[in-house]
């Protein structure tokens, strides 16, 4: 793998070629891929590790006594441990595997808030969480009584309006929700500020970090949170696989989430006992191999040093903003400096959707749509936005050939402009 | 340069999508029904004012692409007159022509300018959005906003 550690810069060009993926045509023209919100490519590394791992390794975990089981627990232990590391968690057995961050949220709605949560307890949220942060809260409230509180955000600019954070906290909010950063607004919250409040109050946090995990630096002691969220396919990690953080002292009063093999330490016919923390929340044969892909991404990341990663994405998105502000009859979404590495913008004169469509067919990949994101995009009063979002392989050039492509669009629509 | 897209975003529909036809509440409409893409937020109503079983007036409302705005605009500037059969005829044939571009596209006027559509899969919910609007219009089917909440709507 191509990286430059010792340099103050990594070397982004040799980066870039250990993902065959950007170096193709589509519809014959050369790919810029500006979806990394929705997911990210994989580099060679972590493509090597899956096809080594099924090569040499593969057998079911924690059962087997065999050579090839024990060493299939040992790359998805050690995965574990990588993950851990990964977010400095205290131990190894505060990482749960999950499918991703809506299954990490959805485990702690059931398997936390379902069992503590009463009749008339709050659950603050805040307006600029996507719908894996919304719905999942809204069943456990039908459940078990508990109502739903929002933290404001301001508008076009998308930050949160916390003027009355601290008064919403002391309404018998129970626990506190919020994204790291927006994958419509592009917002980075300041989330060890939000948790050390919450907690104060005796709030219980939760952080979904599917935007910032893979983009920078995340530690949860220095965020202090109870529990975390991340996708391992956002990640440079292969789909499927994703990581729950969660306090050791609160996983080991929670109600297991889903029942199966693994998570048990005794069955009989009618009362079983739990395996420990955090076998208990894995039911199932796990994604293994996801798992080893997942530890071959962070290794990668880190390789390359997450601060950097986010450097990059910072200024190519801060160039993107720049661009397409200049451009004119565009409105321009999230805040205007200190926003992570992806702009949402739409013109005044051509729909989203046409947008995303035409650039496709000039290679550019976008997203547009509500991103999941449909009550922050009532409260906008916009149907839909197009997104271009950015990671550390993309380049300068490719926003400029974005903002080209944004002329084609407006030339073909619009003509008389 | 751009053959597909050329083909899907032809003059005709270019044209409806600036200036959307029937673009309007109608006054005395006995039907309304409200299409919904919540995969891309483009909503459309459709106004209906049925004479027997005769299409005697329609129009629409509504916010989307340029796709699901002349689909719509076109459509109303098509059915007017139409029987109930002969507009589920022509949804039968729309939808055969946007998914498979195979259509008898003389029959079909000039909903034909969307046979482009077809080489963009994405993009057919836009264009079906509004006929599917229609279709509940005519079976009466209850829609988002029923008619007790629109005093210049008559029960059907």
């Amino acid at each position: 793998m191509s990286t430059a550690k010792h340099h103050h810069t990594p070397d982004w060009a040799a980066i870039r070629a250990d993902f065959p993926v950007l170096d193709q045509k589509v519809h014959g023209k050369q790919l810029v891929y500006l979806d990394n919100a929705a997911t990210s490519q994989k580099p060679l590394p972590v493509l090597n590790a899956l096809r080594r791992y099924y090569e040499h390794d593969n057998a079911n975990v924690h059962r087997g006594i065999h050579e090839l089981s024990n060493r299939a627990t040992a790359g998805f232990e050690a995965a574990r441990e990588r993950a851990a590391k990964f977010l400095n968690a205290r131990a190894k057995e505060e990482i749960i595997f999950t499918r991703g961050t809506t299954e990490g949220i959805n485990l702690v709605a059931h398997a936390w808030a379902g069992t503590h949560l009463k009749a008339g307890d709050k659950i603050l949220l805040t307006e600029m969480e996507h719908h894996s942060n919304i719905v999942p809260w809204q069943l456990v409230a039908e459940r078990t009584g508990a109502k739903l509180l929002y933290v404001p955000v301001t508008g076009d600019e998308g930050l949160l309006d916390l003027t009355h954070f601290d008064k919403l906290l002391k309404e018998g909010v129970k626990l506190f929700a919020v994204t790291h950063i927006s994958n419509t607004l592009g917002t980075v919250n300041p989330v060890a500020d939000l948790c050390h409040r919450a907690r104060e109050h005796g709030v219980v946090t939760l952080v979904d970090a599917a935007q910032s995990a893979g983009h920078c630096p995340v530690d949860v002691q220095a965020i202090g949170c109870d529990f975390l969220a991340m996708s391992g396919h956002k990640t440079c990690g292969p789909t499927g696989i994703g990581v729950l953080y969660g306090r050791k002292e609160r996983l080991e009063k929670m109600a297991p989430y889903q029942g199966g093999g693994e998570m048990i330490s005794h069955v009989g016919f009618f009362k079983t006992e739990w395996n420990i923390v955090p076998h208990k929340f894995e039911a199932g044969t796990p994604d293994i191999s996801g798992a080893v892909g997942l530890h071959a991404a962070m290794d990668y990341l880190d390789k390359i040093g997450r601060a950097a990663i986010f450097k990059h994405d910072c200024e190519l998105a801060a160039y993107a903003y720049e661009r397409l502000a200049s451009l004119g009859r565009i409105r321009l979404f999230g805040p205007k400096t200190n926003h992570a590495g992806l702009v949402s913008f739409l013109l005044d004169d051509v729909h989203a959707h046409d947008v995303v469509t035409f650039a496709d067919r000039l290679g550019v990949a976008l997203r547009g749509g509500h991103h999941c994101n449909q009550p922050l995009m009532h409260k906008l009063g916009v149907e839909s936005t197009a997104r271009a979002s950015f990671y550390f392989y993309n380049t300068p050039a490719e926003v400029d050939r974005l903002i080209e492509v944004i002329g084609e669009i407006r030339k073909f629509f619009t003509p008389k402009h | 340069m751009f053959e597909d897209l050329n083909d899907l975003y032809q003059q005709v529909i270019l044209d409806h999508s600036r200036s959307p036809r029937n673009f309007k509440k109608l006054d005395g409409a006995n039907r309304v029904a409200h299409g919904h893409n919540p995969l891309c937020g483009d909503r459309i109503t459709i106004y209906l004012h049925l004479d027997g079983d005769v299409i005697s007036d329609i129009s629409f409302e509504g916010s989307g692409c340029a796709i699901s705005k002349a689909s719509a605009s076109v459509m109303t500037t098509t059915l007017k007159g139409k029987t109930i059969a002969e507009a589920q005829k022509m949804f039968g044939q729309f939808r055969e022509l946007v998914t498979t571009e195979k259509a008898d596209s003389e029959e079909l006027g000039k909903l034909a300018v969307f046979a482009g559509v077809h080489k963009f899969p994405a993009r057919v919910k836009c264009a079906i959005l509004a006929w599917h609007a229609l279709v509940s219009a005519l079976e009466g089917r209850p829609c988002t906003v029923t008619t007790e909440e629109n005093p210049t709507v008559p029960k059907p």
